[in-house]
């Protein structure tokens, strides 16, 4: 009875003060918005922005990291900080530094005198800013290094036949099973081990990134694996490593297929070909949009909220989002564990050993 | 057109795609040297003192097996020797009391043998003797007889008589 | 109207993956019932299946994407 009494005084009290909170934040709004002509919600636009890089890292209310700016044109290397991109509402002015930068759209351009884009400095200019995924993935790097040295450590300190305890308990398994389920299977007992790096960097890589992207406050709260440029640098890792370590055998079957006709060959060496590289490609879109469909869809039914502006569609729109946002946990460890088993299958199958014909054969 | 009007979402950054891969090469190099070699190794180290330690024990199980095989072996062995010991020393000792029992018997016979004769002989030597004696009486009788005879017709008849009754051989 | 066309697109991907997807679990589950010691191979090559199939729906949505320009 007093636990249900102690429960019933809570929810009363979060109520209360969600309902004065959002009253109060109405109010702000309302006198915000009547000073700027009621401007207007955009879903699109919201969700967007979250999903899309920045240059300052948001932390809460109107307090951000603001980051730094690299920039390197033709009048060479230029490094200041972001928040002189912005003014104290966070609306974007004009920097003077080599050239005029302003920041249009969430990226820094070059502009002129009359505020608009300079399209030919803009060709010459190589943004390369410390950028909230940037800094998100440096997050990343920074917890795995600290997790598989603190890990490997272990292993020093302890030798090798004592069972393993702490950190490298928890780790041990998850290096096990990409090895026992994902490159042994794949790739074969007698090659896995010269690929065992990759696999494990590009697997926990993903795995952190995605995490991370799904803690919606500082640490994460950056799109950094849902980001186009991160999974096209490990598809483009993927590619490279696939085809150098591809064999004879492998390149046999893309250009001349063997035990077919010629025509044939002819007609499957194209396709062949392209398979090559829509291969990697398909990792990287997969992962993308993946990755950004998930946070596309948490974030909509948090627009609920604000699209019917009312406290009470939380009721709603909340245990969606918990529910898409647990649903994501599985997806990121399994876009993880799918990308890290197709780059094993690609590796696998430009690393086949002669005995097609006779497979070929037994299928027969 | 189409390709101006492309989603920002889909046109990797190029300052993300630099840092993307610096970190991503700093963390495979880094973790290849330092987390994964070591890690690796000392798992397929462990995995082998286990495989090893399992084969060991296999072995040591077969060993065991062995040993106790043979031990078994030897023990049957032992046990056959003991009962071939001990048939043999049964047949020794009863063909023993045989050979006890037969030369015996055959001492027995023997002795019965000679004491048959000696009796034999001795009884023929007795008869014999009496043969003999009988002779040497009827002699005498017959000395005694025809000396009465010329005395007395009648009193030689009866003794005749008398000593044809006292002389019955037996 | 770009948007709005490659909704409708987006949209009638998504109903080819789902019944893709729906086909794909149907088969796992049928399989690892008649075989239930063969569910971790099943389950293994059914989320691979269903990759696959779901980057199809997803390729669509980054075509849409590449028409809808911000």
């Amino acid at each position: 009875m007093s636990f249900l009494r102690i429960k019933t005084l809570l929810v009363a009290g979060f109520s209360l003060l969600a309902v004065l909170s959002v009253t109060k934040s109405f109010a702000n709004e309302t006198a915000m918005d009547s000073a700027k002509k009621e401007k207007e919600f955009n879903v699109t636009e919201t969700i967007l922005e979250h999903i899309k890089d920045d240059h300052s890292w948001h932390l809460w209310g109107d307090k951000s990291i603001h980051l730094p700016v690299i920039l390197k044109t033709s009048k060479g290397v230029e490094v200041f900080s972001s928040a002189k991109l912005v003014d104290e509402h966070h609306e974007p002015i004009v920097y003077k530094g080599n050239f005029d930068y302003k920041l249009i759209e969430g990226k820094l351009k070059i502009v002129n005198e009359q505020g608009t884009i300079d399209e030919v400095a803009n060709k010459q200019l190589l943004d390369i800013s410390i950028t909230k995924n940037v800094a998100s993935l440096f997050v990343s790097v920074f917890i795995i290094l600290v997790v598989f040295l603190t890990a490997a450590s272990a292993y020093k300190k302890t030798g090798v036949t004592s069972a393993p305890k702490g950190l490298q308990s928890f780790m041990e398994p998850i290096v096990l099973f990409v090895r026992d389920d994902l490159a042994i299977p794949n790739i074969g007992k007698k090659k896995y081990a010269k690929f065992m790096p990759f696999l494990l960097t590009v697997f926990f890589l993903i795995l952190t990134n995605n995490f991370l992207g799904l803690i919606p406050f500082f640490p994460g709260g950056a799109n950094v694996s849902g980001n186009i440029a991160f999974t096209m640098m490990l598809a483009v890792c993927v590619f490279i490593v696939v085809n150098l370590s591809a064999n004879k055998n492998y390149w046999e079957h893309i250009f001349w297929m063997p035990g077919m006709h010629w025509s044939m060959k002819l007609f499957l060496a194209p396709i062949e070909l392209i398979g090559v590289f829509t291969k990697p490609i398909s990792l990287m879109i997969r992962l993308f949009a993946n990755i950004t469909a998930g946070h596309i869809l948490v974030l909509s039914l948090i627009c609920i909220i604000f699209i019917f502006k009312t406290i009470f569609a939380s009721a709603i729109a909340v245990p969606f989002a918990v529910f898409i946002g647990v649903i994501e946990c599985l997806v990121a460890f399994l876009q993880a564990y799918i990308f890290t088993m197709l780059t094993a299958m690609y590796i696998g199958m430009a690393n086949e050993e002669h005995h097609h014909d006779h497979a070929h054969e037994a299928h027969h | 057109m189409f390709i101006l009007e492309v989603n920002p979402l889909v046109l990797p950054d190029i300052g993300l795609v630099f840092w993307n891969t610096i970190a991503f090469v700093v963390l495979l190099v880094v973790l290849g040297k330092f987390a994964w070699k070591p890690m690796l190794k000392a798992i397929s180290e462990r995995e082998n003192g286990i495989e090893e330690a399992l084969l060991q024990a296999d072995k040591m199980k077969a060993e065991i097996a062995t040993m106790q095989s043979e031990n078994e072996a030897l023990l049957a062995k032992a046990r056959e020797e003991r009962a071939t010991l001990i048939k043999e020393a049964k047949e020794a000792s009863d063909k023993m009391v045989a050979e006890a029992k037969e030369k015996a018997k055959s001492e027995y016979d023997k002795i019965l043998a000679d004491a048959q004769l000696a009796i034999t002989q001795q009884k023929n030597a007795a008869l014999t003797d009496v043969k003999n004696q009988v002779g040497t009486l009827v002699i005498e009788v017959a000395e005694k007889v025809l000396r009465k005879e010329l005395s007395n017709k009648a009193d030689q008849e009866s003794y005749i008589k008398q000593l044809a009754d006292g002389v019955k051989l037996n | 109207m770009v948007g709005s066309i490659a909704a409708i697109g987006a949209g009638l991907a998504a109903i080819g993956a789902g019944i893709g997807i729906g086909q794909i679990g149907k088969g796992a589950v049928e399989g690892i019932s008649r075989q239930p010691e063969a569910a971790n191979d099943i389950r293994s090559s059914m989320i691979v299946a269903a990759a696959f199939v779901e980057a199809v729906a997803l390729f669509a949505v980054v075509v849409a994407l590449l028409g809808n320009g911000g």
